[in-house]
């Protein structure tokens, strides 16, 4: 199988493929919701439709959207047209990775730390800035926030331990 | 004349120091949200709507809808001096925008796009002013079916008018109805869809779905894309304003037909984008300079830019009158109202009248302090964009983040927000349109609650929606708009079938 683009660039995986794997998601997604408002009663009750009535249906259209959606790539034209490019998937991945570990760090460490860090490896990693300037930015905008959310707007962030060693 | 009267008052509201205050911050929040890459007027709002709880619910509609002005504003900045349509209904804007700049008449195409925004934008809120409670009376009527009817009508355009392909479009938008399903039942009060998760309770925001989707998801797009701003530069005195605004007077039929244009389609869901392609294609036709669109005319800003601002300020027009939005800002405005405890609907008219002349007066106010702003500082906008996309995004990032935790001080929320970015960015890739997806999860609970209540009435029979004039004729809009793209196509061969025939 052969999965160089036409423009002979970095080639990556076919868009047929991720649309194929997308519209089976989303098939799978439509039989959860099928299966869940069985259990939560498609008949009439003595309130009318029960619960699962109403999202039922949306279940069927997702299933018959999808199955339709996979009909079309299958026979449609394109065939070596690329998602995206290698080089691209790893910039975009370059992104989500950082992104998910900051996500998944801020219940542990708290939001501005975590959001520090961020900065620091998204500056120096991938813009290769020095470290004054991303110290800079990375220390400079969790203060800002800090100030605004936690002082002027009263909202509170989650923090880590080391907002509790500051004693906030 | 009762609605001027009302207005008034509404000026009463907006005029107090504190509102104006609002009314600037928000502007320049907004032009800057235009401004960067990976936020849009939709999630910069949801963003931003946690700090607005606190705020009495007039001066917070204020600042959130100059926030959606200047993010309108902010769209022509980038299409003009970048050539990077901020938003999709900025891309007719870069046809004659670009290469105006390009010939060094960068401020003289700003100036055009700024004040055709203005014009375009006015002659919707007038249009606002009077018609708004005339349908707000109207709905007044309404019963769950007729209700239905209108929701049916708003999804059945989204599958008919977009060019995504119609199953892609159907999967979308009952994904966004089925997760807005998820959680409490509000009619039988029973849990339904949680298959025994706890943090499945509540169902899911639309706040984090609207974050994730438009603000997570633009930024992986940029990023793929790779993006370097290369931009001109751009100067904007009085001098050249004034000589601008000589030139444009003689454009004054363009501009209203723009504005028509995108009032017409502005009331429909995602009608701005196309509306500023049709008011573009129709200026050229109609223009006696219709040879030199495309090389840098200004009339070619002036034709989109009237449309596309018409068409966002007009689609506040069912958001305000009837609780329906049409478009996903409109639709986080709405998230708003709900959570500052007001129930947008006729009823507002009667109910809440200070709030909702409040806001229309901030809209006659919003746009004129718009327009100074984006007028002075134009060179400080268009900065931010040689910020690098590294220094950015991480920002952007934060910044979501933090505005996916406050709508429910949840961590869980934040995770949803990436899940939801990631997925937004695969669908995007493949075609499948956000806006019906945001649309229905906000308004699901009614749809169905509207169905539900209608099929008790009748005892379940589909009947109902066609038993009385008015909510036949708006169903069967509805069905007109469903299966459009058919009928376009029948149409064309019956014409040609006549041809052939002679």
């Amino acid at each position: 199988m052969s999965e160089h683009s036409q423009s002979g660039g970095g080639g990556g995986p076919r868009h047929r493929s991720v649309e194929i794997a997308l519209a089976s998601a989303t098939t799978l997604f439509g039989l959860i919701v099928i299966y869940g408002s069985i259990q939560a009663g498609i008949t009439w009750g003595i309130e009318g439709p029960r619960a699962g009535f109403f999202p039922f249906y949306l279940g069927l259209l997702i299933v018959g959207g999808s199955l339709v959606t996979i009909a079309q790539v299958l026979v449609g034209p394109n065939r070596d047209r690329v998602f995206a490019e290698w080089e691209q998937l790893r910039l975009v991945l370059a992104v989500i990775i950082p992104a998910g570990i900051y996500v998944a760090l801020i219940p542990f460490i708290g939001m501005y730390v975590a959001s520090a860090l961020l900065i620091l490896v998204f500056m120096m990693g991938i813009g290769r800035y020095n470290t004054l300037w991303s110290l800079a930015v990375g220390l400079g905008l969790p203060i800002i926030t800090f100030v605004v959310f936690e002082r002027l707007f009263l909202i509170p962030l989650p923090k880590g331990p080391l907002e509790r060693l500051l004693g906030f | 004349m009762e609605e001027v009267a009302n207005l008034f008052h509404g000026f009463a509201v907006v005029l107090q120091p504190y509102n104006i205050m609002l009314m600037l911050v928000g502007i320049v929040l907004g032009v800057i949200i235009g401004v960067l890459p990976g936020l849009g007027g939709a999630n910069g709002i949801a963003i931003l709507l946690p700090l607005t709880f606190a705020m009495p619910p007039t001066s917070a509609i204020i600042m959130l809808s100059c926030i959606y002005w200047g993010a309108l504003f902010g769209g022509a900045i980038t299409a003009i001096l970048f050539n990077i349509p901020g938003e999709p209904w900025s891309v007719a804007t870069t046809f004659d925008g670009h290469p105006m700049a390009q010939q060094g008449k960068a401020g003289e195409a700003l100036t055009t796009a700024f004040t055709s925004s203005f014009v375009g934008a006015f002659v919707a809120v007038v249009m606002i002013t009077f018609f708004a409670p005339l349908i707000a009376d109207f709905a007044l009527k309404f019963g769950p079916a007729e209700f239905f009817s209108v929701y049916f009508l708003t999804f059945a355009s989204f599958v008919g008018l977009d060019k995504s392909p119609a199953a892609k479009t159907i999967v979308s938008m009952m994904i966004g109805f089925a997760l807005a399903a998820v959680g409490l039942d509000s009619i039988t009060g029973q849990l339904r869809l949680t298959f025994g998760f706890t943090s499945l309770l509540n169902g899911f925001d639309f706040l984090i779905a609207v974050i994730g989707l438009f603000g997570i998801g633009e930024i992986l797009i940029a990023m793929e894309e790779g993006l370097a701003f290369r931009g001109v530069r751009a100067g904007i005195n009085v001098k050249v304003v004034w000589e601008t605004w000589k030139d444009l007077v003689k454009y004054w039929k363009t501009a209203l037909l723009g504005s028509f244009i995108g009032c017409w389609m502005g009331i429909k869901p995602g009608g701005a984008t196309p509306g500023s392609f049709m008011s573009y294609g129709v200026a050229k036709k109609l223009s006696p300079n219709g040879a030199k669109f495309g090389s840098g005319h200004p009339e070619g800003i002036v034709a989109p830019e009237t449309a596309a601002h018409a068409a966002g300020t007009s689609a506040l027009l069912p958001m305000i009158s009837l609780g329906i939005p049409g478009s996903p800002t409109a639709a986080v405005l709405l998230g708003g109202l709900l959570i500052w405890g007001l129930q947008p609907g006729p009823l507002m008219f009667v109910e809440q009248k200070e709030f909702v002349w409040g806001l229309i007066a901030s809209m006659y106010l919003g746009n004129v302090v718009g327009l100074i702003v984006v007028l002075t500082c134009v060179p400080l906008f268009a900065a931010i964009l040689r910020i690098p996309f590294s220094v950015i995004a991480p920002v952007i990032l934060v910044l979501c983040a933090i505005g996916a935790y406050t709508v429910h001080n949840s961590t869980f929320d934040v995770v949803m927000m990436m899940i939801f970015g990631v997925v937004g960015y695969i669908m995007r890739k493949c075609d499948y349109p956000l806006a019906p997806m945001v649309l229905a999860i906000v308004l699901g609970d009614k749809a169905e609650e509207a169905f539900r209540q209608s099929l008790l009435a009748s005892q379940g029979s589909l009947t109902i929606f066609w038993s009385n004039g008015l909510v036949a004729t708006i169903m069967a809009l509805g069905l007109v708009a469903l299966f459009w793209p058919l009928i376009q196509s029948g149409l064309a061969q019956l014409r040609t079938r006549a041809r052939q025939a002679y």
